[in-house]
C-alpha cells in the first residue's frame, strides 16, 4: 500500500452567483485594491488516501470528489495527488 | 517541554502566571502541607480564579433573597429551577462570554450560548428558548460594528443549529463597552419537578464518564483569563471554537440518558474542564473522585495532564453513572456517533486524586480546592460618579425624538434578529419585539415568560437604584404580556474589582437588585459574575443584567406591545406615576454627552402593585396592548406602538407637566396600555382598586403623531418619517461596506 | 393515515413537523431515524428542518447517503407523497429526487421572517386547498436558502408547473423567486419556507394548515380509490 497526500479544490462553477465573493472583492475595492477582480470563494479540503497504486488512488478520489464533497449541480473541483515517503 | 518543579514554581514564582497571588500560594502550601507541583498549582489556578470561586464578589452575593415556595433549586447548581404548577418546572440561567468574545467574537459568543445550553440540560431540562444580552460601543467605530456583526452570526450559527429558538433579549450600545463588549446569554429549559438531577458525584465506586467531543489544547486558561484585564494581550490560542452540531447530539444522548434514569450526577465541563466539573461535583456531594488521565480521549497526541486538566475544549460533560448502567450509556452514545469513556470513580477520601501513566500526578483535597476557595472583602470606597446633575432641554421635540428614535439603544433590531431563528420548536408564542417573550409549554394552555433588562447608565449613575430598577424592568415586562413573574438570574458585569469604587458599584447595585427582589417576589436562583471589565484601566459601566422567568396559565391572556389591527376606537392610556424629570436619561446623555444627573426614579412598592394590576388587566382580557415606558420615555413608547399597529396616534400631555420631560422622562413604574373605548372604564375602575394611577393620554387615529399640550398642537410627526428612522437605524450602518478588514 | 418524519442527526423540526400533523390530520406521526431501511408502511414522507451532519460540508449533502434516503426513494416512486421541509429540501436537492441546487443567501445571513408566498400550483397533493394565485404567509428560517438551477432546468420547471410557490418579496436570492418546486409526478414537494410553524392561532399564521389537510385528503382520497378498485399499490 501506498499513501497519498490530496488536496481537492472546490468552487462555484462560473455561472453560479457567490455572495461572499462578492461582498470580498467589494470590500477590497473599498480598502484600495480596485485591480483585484473575479474574486471567488471555494473550499480546500486536505486528506490522505491509502491505495495500492496511483491510478486507483486518482480513480478513489475523483469518485470521492463526484459523489460527496462536491455538487456537480452547482460547483466544480480539482485535486492534486503526491505520494508520500513512509518514515 | 518540560514542566517546572514545585520548587521551581516557588522560587520563580510561576504560580503568578497560573493566576495565584502570593498569599494565595502560601495558602494552597498551607492547605496540601507541602509544595504544589505544576498540575496542582494550576488546578489551584482555575478553580481559585475570580470565574470560578467568585472570591470577590461571594460575600456580596449573600444578600440576594433566593429562597420561595416557587424555588426548586437555588444557586449553586448548574442552573436554577422554579415550579411553574401542573408538575412542570423552569431551568434557567444566564452566563457572560465577554472576554472571549472581544478577542473571537463569532466562537466567543457560539461558544457562550452553548456553554449556557449545556448547564440547562445537565439538569434534566429539555432547552425551550436562548435571549441574549448584548452591549457594544458605539456603532460609528469600525471595530464595534465587526464585533456586533460576529457576535449576532455567533448567536444565532450556534442556536440556530442546535433548533433552540432565540426568542429574546435586547442590544444596547454605548462607548463604555467599546473595548469590553458584553454577551450575556441565557437558557431556559422545561422539566418535570420531580426529574431534576444535579451535578453531584455520590455513591462511592460509582464510574466517572467524561462524554462528547475529545479533549484537545484549546482554551487552556481560559478561566484565569477571563479573570484577568486585557484579554487582547493574551496568546490567541486560548479562543475555543464550537460545534453545534456535536452540540446537539450531546443534547439528545444526554436528556435520553437522564431519562433513562442510570444517571448520577452530571456536569457540563464549562471555564477549567475537566478541573472545575470533578472538583465542583466532588465538593457537592461531600466526596472524593479518581481519574485516570490515560483514559480521557484526546485530540492531539502528546497531551499532559496539566493540558487535560486545564482544556476547555468545548461539548463535553462529565457524567458519574450508577455502577452496573454503564451499558444504558454505552448505547445512547453509540446511538448518536458520540464519544464515551470511563475516566474514574467516585470515592469517600474527599480528595481529587489523578493518575497518569501509573503515577500519581495530583492529590489534592477538594473542600481545599471549591469550598474553602479564599473569600475576600475587598475595600469599598465612597464613590459619586463625576457627572453633570442638570440637564438642559436644548433640543428641539422633534428633533430630540428623531434623534432618539435613530440611537441604535432604541432603534428597530430586526437586523439582530432575523438572523436568529425565533420560531423552532414550533412553540414561540411572543417572541422578539414585544416586551418579553411566551414560549409555550407543549400539551398544556400555559406558556414560560423571560425576559432580560439592565441600563448600565442607571447604574453607573446611582448603583443602589439603578440595580432596583434592572429587576423591576426585567420583571415589570413580565408582567406587562399578562405573565406571573417567579424568579431571576442575573450576570453582574463590572470593572476591576481591585478598586474600592468598583466594589462599591457592585455591593450597592447587588443591594438596589435584592431590594427589587423582595419587594417584587422574585428570588435569585441562579447568576453569574464577571469582574475586570475594562480595557487599559478604564471600568465598563456597571452592568448588572437581569433576566427574568414568569409564568402564564392561559396563553389566550396574553398581551402583545401593540395591538396587531385597530377596528374599533382603541384609546392610549398611561398607567402609573407620570414624571418629566428628565435625570439619568437617554435625552440627557444625548444634550450633556453622557450620563447626567441622578438615575430616574422608581418605587418598589408602586411597582409591585402595578405588576399586579397589570396581571388582573391581561386576566380579564381588558387591553388590546400593554408597552413598557422605558429609553426614550413616553415619546419612543408611543412610536413603537405605532408603528407596530401601523397607525398615528394623539395623546395630550399630563396637567402641569413639563413637556420635554413628560416625552423623554424615564421614570420607572409606567406602562403604556392601548384600550377599545368599550374597556376603559373597566380598566379605569381595576387601576383604582389596586392604588395605581391611570390617565387617557389620547388615542390611536391618523396617519401621524400628535402631541398637544392644554389642547394646543405641540408636535406634528408623520408616521411613514417616524418608520423609516427606527427601522433604517442600524441597516445604515452596513449598507456601505459588507465587509471590513477591521480585525 | 400514517405519517413517517425523518430524523437525521442534526435534525431539529422533526417534533415540530410531527406536532403540525398530528394537530392538524388527527394522522399518526411516527419520528423515523435516519437507518431506517423500509418506509412501506407509511403514506406519507416529511424530510423536516434542522442541520442535517451540521450541514458542514453543504446543506443535505451528508444526510442523503444515509440508508433512509434509499428508501424514501422507492416510495416516491410507487407515487406516495414527499415533502421536504428546509433542510429536508436540501436533501431531495442533493439526493437528485428534485432539481436545482439550494446555495447560500444572497445577503450572506441567516434569516428567519414571516414571508409572503404566492401560490403558483394548486393542482398538487400538496396545495390543492389553495387558491392559485393566493397569497399566503408562512416563516421562512434558513441561510442556504437560495434556488439556483440551470436554464434548461428553469424552463421545464416553468412548464411543468412545477413551480409551487414563489416568495412574493424574495428573501435569499432565489431565481425567479422560486420558493418551492415539485418533482415530474407532483408526489414530491421540497420548499424552503416552514409550513409546520404556521398551524396555530398563536403562531401568527395558520396558512401551514392547508398544505397538511391538503395532503391528508389527497391520501384518503386515494386510499378509498384502491379499495373501490380491489387493486393493490401501483
Amino acid at each position: 500500500m501506498k499513501t497519498y497526500e490530496v488536496e481537492v479544490r472546490i468552487w462555484l462553477k462560473p455561472s453560479v452567483f457567490d455572495p461572499q465573493g462578492h461582498a470580498v472583492e467589494q470590500a477590497l475595492h473599498t480598502l484600495g485594491y480596485a485591480e483585484a477582480s473575479d474574486l471567488r470563494i471555494g473550499k480546500y479540503m486536505h486528506l490522505t488516501v491509502q491505495s495500492a497504486s496511483l491510478s486507483e488512488a486518482q480513480t478513489r478520489v475523483e469518485e470521492m470528489c463526484e459523489r460527496v464533497l462536491s455538487n456537480p449541480v452547482m460547483e466544480t473541483y480539482a485535486y492534486t495527488l503526491k505520494e508520500v515517503a513512509l518514515s | 517541554m518540560l514542566e517546572p518543579t514545585a520548587a521551581q514554581i516557588r522560587d520563580e514564582k510561576i504560580y503568578r502566571k497560573l493566576g495565584l497571588t502570593d498569599a494565595e500560594y502560601q495558602q494552597v502550601v498551607e492547605k496540601l502541607g507541602r509544595l504544589p507541583n505544576y498540575v496542582e498549582a494550576g488546578i489551584f489556578g482555575v478553580l481559585w480564579s475570580e470565574h470560578c470561586s467568585y472570591k470577590s464578589s461571594k460575600a456580596h452575593l449573600r444578600k440576594f433573597p433566593t429562597t420561595g415556595p416557587q424555588v426548586l433549586q437555588g444557586p449553586g447548581e448548574n442552573a436554577g429551577v422554579v415550579d411553574i404548577g401542573d408538575g412542570l418546572a423552569v431551568a434557567f440561567k444566564m452566563e457572560s462570554h465577554n472576554h472571549p468574545s472581544a478577542v473571537e467574537p463569532y466562537q466567543g459568543a457560539a461558544t457562550g450560548v452553548g456553554g449556557i445550553l449545556r448547564d440547562i440540560f445537565t439538569m434534566g431540562a429539555r432547552p425551550i428558548a436562548f435571549l441574549d444580552s448584548l452591549r457594544f460601543g458605539s456603532l460609528e467605530d469600525g471595530r464595534t460594528r465587526y464585533l456586533f456583526e460576529q457576535v449576532v452570526a455567533g448567536i444565532g450559527g450556534y442556536g440556530n443549529c442546535v433548533g433552540i429558538p432565540t426568542v429574546g433579549g435586547e442590544v444596547q450600545f454605548s462607548p463604555t463597552y467599546r473595548g469590553n463588549p458584553l454577551v450575556n446569554a441565557m437558557c431556559v429549559g422545561l422539566l418535570k419537578r420531580d426529574e431534576m438531577v444535579t451535578g453531584t458525584a455520590t455513591g462511592v465506586g460509582n464510574p466517572v464518564f467524561v462524554v462528547g467531543a475529545r479533549t484537545g489544547r484549546d482554551g487552556i486558561h481560559g478561566a484565569t483569563f477571563a479573570s484577568a484585564e486585557d484579554p487582547h494581550e493574551k496568546e490567541r490560542s486560548a479562543v475555543q471554537v464550537g460545534d453545534p452540531f456535536l452540540g446537539k447530539l450531546l443534547m439528545e444522548a444526554c436528556l435520553e440518558l437522564i431519562a433513562s434514569g442510570a444517571v448520577v450526577g452530571i456536569q457540563d465541563m464549562g471555564a477549567a474542564g475537566l478541573t472545575s466539573s470533578s472538583a465542583e461535583m466532588a465538593s457537592r456531594a461531600g466526596g472524593g473522585i479518581e481519574m485516570n488521565l490515560d483514559d480521557v480521549p484526546v485530540r492531539e497526541s502528546g497531551m499532559t495532564p496539566y493540558e487535560m486538566m486545564l482544556s476547555e475544549s468545548q461539548e463535553r460533560m462529565l457524567v458519574v453513572l450508577e455502577r452496573g448502567r454503564e451499558e444504558v450509556a454505552f448505547e445512547i452514545f453509540r446511538r448518536f456517533g458520540l464519544e464515551v469513556a470511563n475516566v474514574g470513580r467516585v470515592t469517600d477520601d474527599g480528595r481529587l486524586r489523578l493518575f497518569f501513566r501509573g503515577e500519581v500526578v495530583a492529590d489534592m483535597p477538594v473542600a481545599a480546592l471549591v469550598d474553602e476557595a479564599p473569600v475576600y472583602e475587598r475595600p469599598i470606597a465612597d464613590w459619586k460618579p463625576p457627572v453633570p446633575q442638570f440637564v438642559p432641554t436644548t433640543l428641539a421635540i422633534s428633533e430630540a425624538w428623531m434623534q432618539l428614535l435613530a440611537h441604535p439603544s432604541v432603534a428597530d433590531k430586526t437586523w439582530v434578529h432575523r438572523q436568529y431563528d425565533t420560531s423552532v420548536r414550533a412553540s414561540t408564542v411572543l417572541g422578539p419585539g414585544h416586551d418579553a417573550a411566551l414560549v409555550k409549554v407543549p400539551g398544556v394552555n400555559k406558556a414560560v415568560a423571560m425576559a432580560t433588562d439592565g441600563n448600565s447608565r442607571y447604574v453607573y449613575l446611582n448603583p443602589r437604584r439603578g440595580g432596583q430598577i434592572a429587576v423591576a424592568e426585567a420583571v415589570r415586562n413580565l408582567a406587562v404580556v399578562g405573565a406571573k413573574p417567579l424568579a431571576i438570574t442575573n450576570c453582574l458585569n463590572f470593572g476591576n474589582p481591585e478598586k474600592p469604587e468598583i466594589m462599591r458599584q457592585l455591593s450597592d447595585a447587588i443591594e438596589g437588585m435584592a431590594e427589587a427582589c423582595e419587594a417584587l417576589g422574585t428570588p435569585v436562583v441562579s447568576g453569574n459574575v464577571s469582574l475586570y471589565n475594562e480595557t487599559r484601566g478604564v471600568d465598563i459601566q456597571p452592568t448588572p443584567v437581569v433576566g427574568a422567568i414568569g409564568v402564564m396559565d392561559g396563553i389566550e391572556h396574553r398581551v402583545p406591545s401593540a395591538p396587531k389591527s385597530v377596528l374599533e376606537p382603541t384609546e392610549l392610556w398611561v398607567l402609573g406615576r407620570e414624571d418629566d424629570s428628565l435625570s439619568g436619561t437617554l435625552y440627557g446623555e444625548l444634550v450633556c454627552g453622557g450620563p447626567a444627573g441622578d438615575a430616574p426614579y422608581v418605587n418598589l412598592a408602586q411597582e409591585a402593585r402595578l405588576h399586579q394590576l397589570l396581571q388582573q388587566v391581561a386576566g380579564a382580557r381588558l387591553v388590546a396592548a400593554a408597552h413598557d415606558v422605558s429609553e426614550g420615555g413616553i415619546a419612543i413608547t408611543l412610536t413603537e406602538i405605532c408603528i407596530a399597529s401601523g397607525i398615528g396616534a394623539e395623546v395630550e400631555v399630563a396637567d402641569g407637566a413639563d413637556a420635554h420631560g413628560w416625552l423623554f422622562s424615564e421614570a420607572q413604574g409606567r406602562v403604556l396600555v392601548a384600550v377599545t373605548s368599550a374597556n376603559a372604564d373597566a380598566l379605569a375602575r381595576l387601576a383604582a382598586t389596586f392604588n395605581v394611577p391611570a390617565r387617557k393620554m389620547g388615542e390611536l387615529t391618523g396617519e401621524t403623531l400628535c402631541v398637544k399640550l392644554q389642547g394646543a398642537l405641540l408636535v406634528e410627526l408623520p408616521l411613514n418619517e417616524l418608520v423609516a428612522t427606527y427601522e433604517g437605524a442600524i441597516p445604515s450602518f452596513f449598507v456601505a461596506e459588507q465587509l471590513t478588514a477591521t480585525h | 393515515m400514517k405519517w413517517a418524519v425523518i430524523v437525521f442527526p442534526g435534525s431539529n423540526c422533526d417534533e415540530d413537523a410531527a406536532f403540525a400533523i398530528r394537530e392538524v390530520t388527527g394522522d399518526e406521526a411516527h419520528l423515523i431515524w435516519h437507518d431506517a431501511r423500509d418506509l412501506s408502511d407509511f403514506d406519507a414522507i416529511v424530510l423536516p428542518g434542522g442541520f442535517s451532519y451540521g450541514d458542514y460540508l453543504r446543506s443535505g449533502a451528508i444526510a442523503r447517503f444515509s440508508p433512509v434516503v434509499e428508501a424514501v426513494k422507492r416510495e416516491a416512486q410507487k407515487g406516495k407523497l414527499v415533502l421536504g421541509i428546509c433542510n429536508g429540501f436540501q436533501v431531495l436537492t442533493e439526493s437528485h429526487l428534485l432539481p436545482g441546487a439550494l446555495l447560500r443567501n444572497d445577503n450572506l445571513q441567516f434569516r428567519c421572517e414571516m414571508t409572503e408566498l404566492v401560490v403558483e400550483n394548486n393542482q398538487s397533493p400538496f396545495t390543492a386547498d389553495y387558491a392559485i394565485g393566493e397569497r399566503i404567509r408562512i416563516p421562512i428560517a434558513h441561510g442556504e436558502g437560495r434556488f439556483v438551477a440551470d436554464d434548461t432546468t428553469l424552463a421545464k420547471l416553468q412548464a411543468d408547473r412545477r413551480v409551487a410557490f414563489t416568495y412574493h418579496a424574495n428573501p435569499n436570492g432565489s431565481v425567479q423567486n422560486i420558493a418551492g418546486i415539485l418533482n415530474l409526478q407532483g408526489n414530491v414537494l421540497g420548499l424552503m419556507p416552514h409550513p409546520e410553524r404556521a398551524v396555530m392561532e398563536w403562531m401568527d399564521s395558520v396558512d401551514g394548515r392547508r398544505m397538511f389537510l391538503s395532503m391528508h385528503r389527497y391520501m384518503k382520497e386515494a386510499r378509498a380509490l384502491v379499495g373501490a378498485n380491489g387493486s393493490a399499490n401501483s
